[in-house]
């Protein structure tokens, strides 16, 4: 299984969990399959293109996704990926 | 009072729109927020000659500032001088070269007045008593004397690891100074979670769309000061890349206002090498950068993850510029050109600026005809440190006008 770290303000949909599982093989699977656990999770993190937004980093193991193969970046079991808002929020 | 030219925010990425509060993420999609104008009803009142009969400050363009009411704080910022630079010129090899000159910026001798003066006003607009930012030194500097002046409460977040001179020019102006163990995008995400837990003015978190018009008006003096003509070539040193997008922003709104009739621009950028995370993306054609460790002298510019790189690069290309990078002798180099030539004493960013500058003209990208302007953001009285070792010592003698003139091979000259 894959671990998904999800962002503060993604929660709403997770019914709160930081921290939720995957046995997706490349991360667009992944955003596919948390869709269907949480709908309305992939329009937050991908544009109308289905192409990850611009200011949501997706990290894998720490490495930018941007600097592997983006969205078709394979994944595998016991990895970590980390949902990022680039600017943290927090604002009143 | 104008109170019709804010529309209200609105999300540079996907589009949707907020009222003009203290935001500045898209709660959609994550993009950054920025103000919208009427420029409708700003149009038939905007003319050369209602901003030439403003005050001599950055005011005289506030039509096109975030702000609802007149001004409150700042005052006196802006308008600084632009310098025509021949000698400068000279041994670059540019025919009008010019440099504008913000190392005589009021009150605190770095273009962050200009910001600083719209985000306090725009602050106390909104109804915060308590200001306080994520600074790599200038900008700490001017929220702290702004917030003096305007009676507010004050808290800067800054790196351990800046220039004495900054550091003391928080702490005289008695705000609450705090110094974070680690380097500025350390201190900003810090700042972001702190702004999430108290209500206060962080100009460049919750602000940041309202503190970043004020970098505008760099451009907007650049234009009227050369008598309401665009450069060619605009040379800006970037951190966050904010200063280079609005210039950008800046020129365009003149020319879709019709205050300049062609906009030729190209707006190019300048890194210092050990921090350069948006030049090499350019340099390798990416529109998306690599966050860095910051490791350079040019302390100001040291920002390793910058919140708007990709808008920097996409104003870069828009406008068909360039962007390079020093490195940390070049940057010295400048710093000391500058000085010696033109007798301006610019911080190290400025030192990013001239070098960069010095290598465009070298790789033709800047041709000798091209009117030029660099922008020198920050005084070196703040970054002596970087120097000191590079401009010699004083000549030491004892008061005698025969061991004077001995040091200096003047000989003894009989009247």
């Amino acid at each position: 299984m894959v671990t998904v770290r999800i962002p503060t303000p993604l929660r709403t949909l997770t019914g709160g969990k930081s921290e939720v599982e995957s046995s997706a093989s490349d991360i667009q699977s992944l955003i596919e399959s948390l869709n269907g656990q949480f709908p309305g999770l992939k329009d937050r993190v991908c544009d109308d293109k289905g192409e990850i937004r611009r200011f949501v980093n997706i990290y894998l193991n720490e490495e930018d996704i941007r600097f592997l193969k983006g969205k078709h970046t394979p994944v595998k079991d016991g990895d970590e990926v980390s949902i990022v808002p680039a600017i943290a929020g927090g604002a009143f | 009072m104008n109170t019709d030219k804010i529309k209200g925010l609105f999300c540079r990425e996907c589009g949707k729109e907020y009222p003009a509060v203290s935001l500045h993420v898209c709660d959609m999609c994550f993009g950054p927020l920025e103000v919208q104008y009427n420029y409708k009803a700003i149009k038939p009142r905007l003319t050369r000659k209602a901003i030439e009969a403003g005050p001599k400050s950055l005011w005289r363009y506030v039509d096109l500032l975030p702000i609802a009411g007149d001004p409150t704080v700042g005052l006196d910022a802006g308008f600084t001088p632009l310098v025509r630079a021949k000698n400068l010129g000279d041994e670059l090899g540019l025919d009008k070269l010019f440099i504008k000159n913000d190392t005589v910026n009021h009150p605190t001798l770095s273009f962050k007045d200009r910001v600083v003066s719209v985000a306090l006003t725009r602050a106390r607009e909104l109804g915060y008593d308590t200001v306080a930012c994520a600074s790599t030194g200038n900008l700490a500097n001017s929220v702290a004397a702004h917030a003096a002046a305007a009676k507010m409460q004050c808290y800067v977040f800054i790196p351990h690891d800046l220039e004495a001179s900054k550091v003391l020019g928080n702490l005289v102006y008695r705000p609450n100074v705090v110094e974070v163990e680690g380097n500025y995008d350390d201190v900003n995400r810090l700042c972001s979670e702190i702004a999430g837990e108290h209500k206060w003015a962080f100009v460049n978190v919750n602000i940041r769309p309202y503190y970043a018009e004020g970098s505008k008006t760099l451009a907007y003096e650049v234009v009227e000061q050369l008598g309401w003509e665009a450069p060619d070539h605009i040379v800006v040193p970037m951190a966050s890349g904010s200063l280079l997008t609005k210039i950008w922003k800046g020129l365009n709104e003149f020319h879709k206002l019709g205050l300049i009739d062609r906009l030729v621009t190209k707006v190019d950028g300048a890194q210092a090498e050990g921090c350069a995370p948006i030049a090499t993306a350019h340099k390798l054609g990416r529109d998306f950068f690599k966050p860095v460790k910051p490791a350079t002298v040019a302390k100001s510019l040291a920002i390793g993850n910058p919140a708007d790189g990709y808008y920097a690069l996409k104003a870069t290309a828009e406008s068909g510029g360039a962007m390079d990078m020093v490195t940390d002798e070049e940057i010295i180099e400048g710093m000391t050109l500058l000085a010696q030539t033109e007798g301006i004493f610019a911080e190290t960013a400025g030192g990013v600026t001239i070098g960069v500058l010095k290598k465009l003209v070298k790789q033709g990208i800047i041709k000798r005809t091209e009117t030029t302007v660099a922008l020198i953001t920050g005084n070196g009285l703040k970054t002596q440190e970087a120097v000191m070792n590079a401009v010699g010592r004083p000549t030491r003698i004892s008061p005698s006008l025969v061991h004077f003139q001995k040091m200096f091979g003047l000989g003894n000259h009989e009247r």
